[in-house]
């Protein structure tokens, strides 16, 4: 179907008198069953289309989408596009059109779900928690997206994947707990062990005790890094260098972080989802963002490209845009330490579920601001003896990732700050929790 | 549009359903921007959809599509109805709304110059004569500008019988100049941070923010901030902007008044909020000069937050939230009216586009201006203003907050003195209101528009309106987020 829709774009385009034509054609069915009080209160599923076309003439581009597919819209959409891009200015920086390079399949569609199904899931997650004494709140999503990629240079690409998540607060009367997973194959999650993961966080929690805020060891579970670390990936970008916004700006091969710290950005990693190719159907290749502590790679988009005298890795969005590219499928490399071995080495210190309402203060330090949440806990002589009261943070992700001691094996982690990743839980000294909330 | 909607909700009824709205939306939009000297982003779109709601068996049940054929209607009205129905599975007790009376109206936000004719080679020829003045100011490393412009017309029908057509035009415009040396990063941002200003108004808005004639000013700041002192830490008196008073509106008090919010219908995601039902008209949300409203009234002015009905068809009220420093109102819905006992609701449920469920959403909500000349609101012996929001984090009760500022000046004895850098304040909400203790008046109100408020599972992006006037707060701990 995508390709018979280029075909009258493009057929359009060339009556028209236009060559140079790019089109994005997405379809996504999603649906979402969300509970709150021990209830399903939002139940919800959306079918939707869009295709986008973009004109490329001498040097000007411009695009123009639509979700109407009858030939009429499309055809309308062409003259949008045509007449935008005649508007605008010549950008010498704005590439040809992609040439066709091999992409690799990534088989990562798996089955949606009924609404019974889910229903019937959440009921027995509710149960989890509701037989503790606790009230639960959460969601779960399936979702099936296809996106295709056609140039007139002869680009044709396309990935279909699924995406399932699950998500759960358990809250008791003066504490609360919160897991979530995230998976292609909805079969990889289980509803019923997320809810007595947070149950057991709410119960364990409870009564929790207020202590000064300062500079503390603390435990990360692996939501909270990736909440907090996945707010620096945008900065690996050469637009953003080129733009002197980046906080790589004159840091580039130089040791930022500790020597144990990798990090690559990898698509085709087992765990990792999306399509193996960026906003102009050029390739992902496999990027080393950080080797040994020192930031090496960064994400080139065509575009960049020149200015950055590096390659396109396959990382830019769709044009024309002003922020060029960003890695999009991190991973980063774990350790062999349990959470528990975490806890039992800590003679003072605080293990932290998950991190929430995260914003820059600083750009180039990386600092940035935020709260605890959904299980807070105090350790003490290497065992967690009780619930805290939740804490705001001020803190440089480029001196946390100094500081890290232990880190447990990688998992695939789904946050709410940043995209999913596979992320291990960390174990990091001198973490500066700056005020004291009231619950 | 209107058969389109008519068609949607038969054939849910039809399914035996109690209770059926349907929504159908047509949408364009335009967005413009530089960098650099360069254009950024040129682009157009439009959609088109209908969202279809039911309750069937006490439960809700909702599906959209863009799919406007009868067949793409009879499966999202099969899936909505199918979905109610497997609620069964988890369900407490029945859904229950509050009455609302039928309407049938027709509806066109006001606005002087349609924004769609004006041709996009005149959009960028101003963007880039903005983006030149930016980057005549040596120091000034990338310079930004944006202009957007949205049309949605919204057909709104319901199983009680109203028929509500309702057309909003919205634009967005402003600029950011950025500047890097020696290890820092300084921005100012003209009229606000987030893209500029953005309301209920055509191609008159962008006209009146003259943006040329500011452009100077702002580069010049954000150079200067790199030799600005550093903020003090330490409790001073504070004065904000309106740009800024109006986040601080946002966050502390409009998400917190949200009631499905207080009920736990959020809190997965955005959390819940310290204003129980017990703070009702007990609670002394702010000192005595501070008096709140949630107003989606065009009356109130052309805000993102404006409508004449809400998206489940109640009529647009305006609420006292807070009077004279007294809590006094919840923004509501049908559904949480009626759990709540309330009469009706006061209309403030609203959906991002045709393929997302109505929530409660912030309409305008905003500070009443107060009694004080600019002069004084400025009249402290030793205090610090701030201005344009650089950074924003409060937790999941609405609590405890941090903002940044892009900028800041010491006051003394009335005085603008010396410019700051970083500056950041921080409190708890209500210990913050009941601070107030000058509002500056009518002249010195701005309706702001924030574009990009986040709430619900899927999340759904909202525009908002804050009015606010500058105001000054005794005694607030400021800082510089230096992590100490």
């Amino acid at each position: 179907m995508s390709r018979d829709l280029f075909a009258i774009a493009e057929a359009a385009a060339r009556t028209r008198g236009v060559r140079d034509i790019e089109v994005i054609f997405e379809r996504h069915n999603f649906a979402l069953t969300r509970f709150a009080n021990n209830t399903i209160h939002q139940n919800v599923a959306e079918l939707d289309h869009a295709i986008s076309i973009r004109v490329l003439e001498d040097h000007r581009t411009a695009r123009a989408s639509t979700n109407r597919l009858d030939r009429a819209s499309i055809e309308a959409a062409v003259d949008q596009a045509i007449a935008l891009t005649r508007a605008s200015n010549p950008d010498e920086k704005i590439p040809a059109l992609a040439e066709p390079a091999p992409v690799q399949v990534l088989n990562r569609h798996f089955g949606m779900t009924t609404p019974e199904e889910r229903a019937a899931k959440v009921a027995e997650a509710i149960r989890i928690v509701e037989d503790a004494g606790q009230t639960a709140a959460g969601i779960f999503e399936t979702g099936e997206t296809t996106e295709s990629i056609f140039n007139s240079r002869g680009i044709a690409v396309e990935h279909s994947g699924t995406m399932s998540r699950f998500s759960i607060t358990a809250m008791a009367a003066d504490s609360s707990g919160w897991a979530k997973a995230s998976a292609a194959n909805v079969r990889d999650l289980d509803p019923c062990a997320l809810a007595a993961q947070a149950m057991r966080k709410a119960r364990d929690s409870k009564s929790p005790r207020e202590i000064a805020p300062g500079a503390y060891t603390v435990i990360l579970e692996p939501a909270a890094v990736l909440d907090l670390v996945g707010q620096m990936f945008g900065d690996f970008s050469a637009t953003a260098l080129v733009d002197q916004r980046s906080f790589l700006t004159d840091r580039l091969h130089t040791r930022l972080f500790g020597e144990n710290i990798h990090i690559t950005d990898d698509v085709t990693h087992a765990l990792q989802t999306g399509a193996p190719f960026d906003g102009e159907g050029t390739p992902r290749s496999v990027l080393q963002l950080v080797e040994a502590g020192v930031a090496k790679d960064i994400a080139v988009s065509r575009t960049a490209s020149p200015a950055a005298n590096l390659l396109a890795t396959g990382h830019g969005y769709p044009l024309p845009n002003e922020v060029g590219e960003a890695p999009v499928n991190i991973v980063i490399a774990g350790g062999t330490s349990s959470i528990d071995e975490m806890v039992r080495s800590t003679e003072r210190g605080i293990l932290i579920t998950r991190l929430w309402y995260i914003r820059e203060v600083d750009p180039y330090e990386k600092m940035m601001t935020g709260m605890t949440r959904d299980g807070t806990f105090l350790v003490e002589r290497g065992e967690v003896v009780g619930g805290l009261r939740n804490f705001r943070f001020n803190q440089s992700i480029l001196e946390m990732l100094s500081n890290v001691e232990l880190m447990s094996p990688a998992v695939r982690t789904s946050g709410e700050e940043a995209a999913d990743m596979v992320v291990p839980a960390m174990k990091v000294h001198n973490f500066h929790l700056t005020e004291v909330t009231r619950f | 549009m209107k058969q389109i909607a008519t068609a949607a909700l038969e054939l849910a009824m039809r399914r035996g359903v109690t209770y059926a709205d349907v929504r159908a939306v047509e949408s364009r939009d335009r967005a413009v921007t530089t960098k650099n000297g360069m254009p950024g982003q040129i682009g157009a779109g439009e959609s088109a959809g209908v969202g279809i709601r039911v309750l069937a068996d006490g439960c809700w049940g909702f599906a959209s599509t863009s799919g406007l054929s009868k067949a793409g209607l009879e499966a999202a009205a099969s899936l909505a109805v199918a979905i109610a129905r497997s609620g069964v599975a988890a369900k407490k007790h029945d859904v229950v709304l509050a009455p609302e009376e039928k309407y049938e109206a027709t509806w066109v936000s006001p606005c002087a110059i349609d924004p769609f004719s004006i041709p996009v080679e005149e959009n960028l020829a101003l963007l880039l004569a903005v983006d030149a003045e930016l980057r005549r100011e040596k120091g000034i490393t990338l310079a930004e500008t944006s202009l957007t412009h949205e049309r949605s017309r919204q057909v709104f029908v319901s199983s009680i019988g109203s028929m509500i057509d309702q057309t909003r035009t919205t634009t967005g415009a402003g600029f950011a100049a950025y500047s890097f040396q020696n290890d820092d990063i300084q921005k100012r941002s003209y009229p606000n941070s987030f893209g500029g200003q953005y309301q209920l108004k055509g191609y008159e808005l962008v006209h009146e923010l003259e943006l040329l004639k500011h452009a100077p000013r702002m580069a010049s700041e954000a150079v200067a901030l790199h030799s600005a002192d550093t903020c003090p830490e330490g409790t001073f008196d504070l004065i904000l902007d309106s740009s800024q008073l109006g986040l601080q509106i946002h966050e502390s008090i409009g998400h917190p008044i949200e009631l499905d919010r207080v009920l736990g219908s959020e809190a997965n995601y955005a959390g819940m909020s310290f204003l129980t039902l017990d703070q009702l008209n007990r609670l002394h949300y702010g000192s005595d000069i501070v008096n709140v409203v949630c107003d989606a009234r065009p009356e109130h002015g052309p805000g993102l937050g404006t409508f004449l009905y809400d998206d489940e068809g109640v009529p647009a009220h305006g609420t006292s939230i807070i009077r004279n420093g007294l809590f006094t109102g919840y923004m509501t819905s049908r559904e949480t009216a009626a759990t709540v006992g309330d009469a009706r609701s006061n209309g403030t449920m609203r959906a991002a586009g045709w393929s997302r469920l109505p929530l409660i959403r912030m309409t305008n909500v905003s500070l009443l201006p107060g009694e004080q000349s600019l002069d004084e609101v400025f009249d402290v012996e030793h205090g610090i203003y701030m201005e344009t929001n650089k950074s924003w984090s409060i937790d999941d009760k609405r609590y405890n907050f941090q903002f940044g500022c892009e900028a800041a000046w010491e006051i003394r004895n009335g005085k603008r003195t010396r410019m700051l850098k970083n500056p950041l304040y921080s409190g708890i909400s209500t210990e913050f209101w009941n601070a107030c203790d000058a509002i500056a008046g009518r002249d010195w109100w701005t309706l702001w528009g924030v574009p990009t408020c986040g709430k619900g599972q899927p999340e759904q992006v909202m525009g908002t309106g804050h009015g606010a006037s500058p105001s000054r707060f005794r005694g607030i701990k400021i800082g510089s987020g230096s992590g100490e």
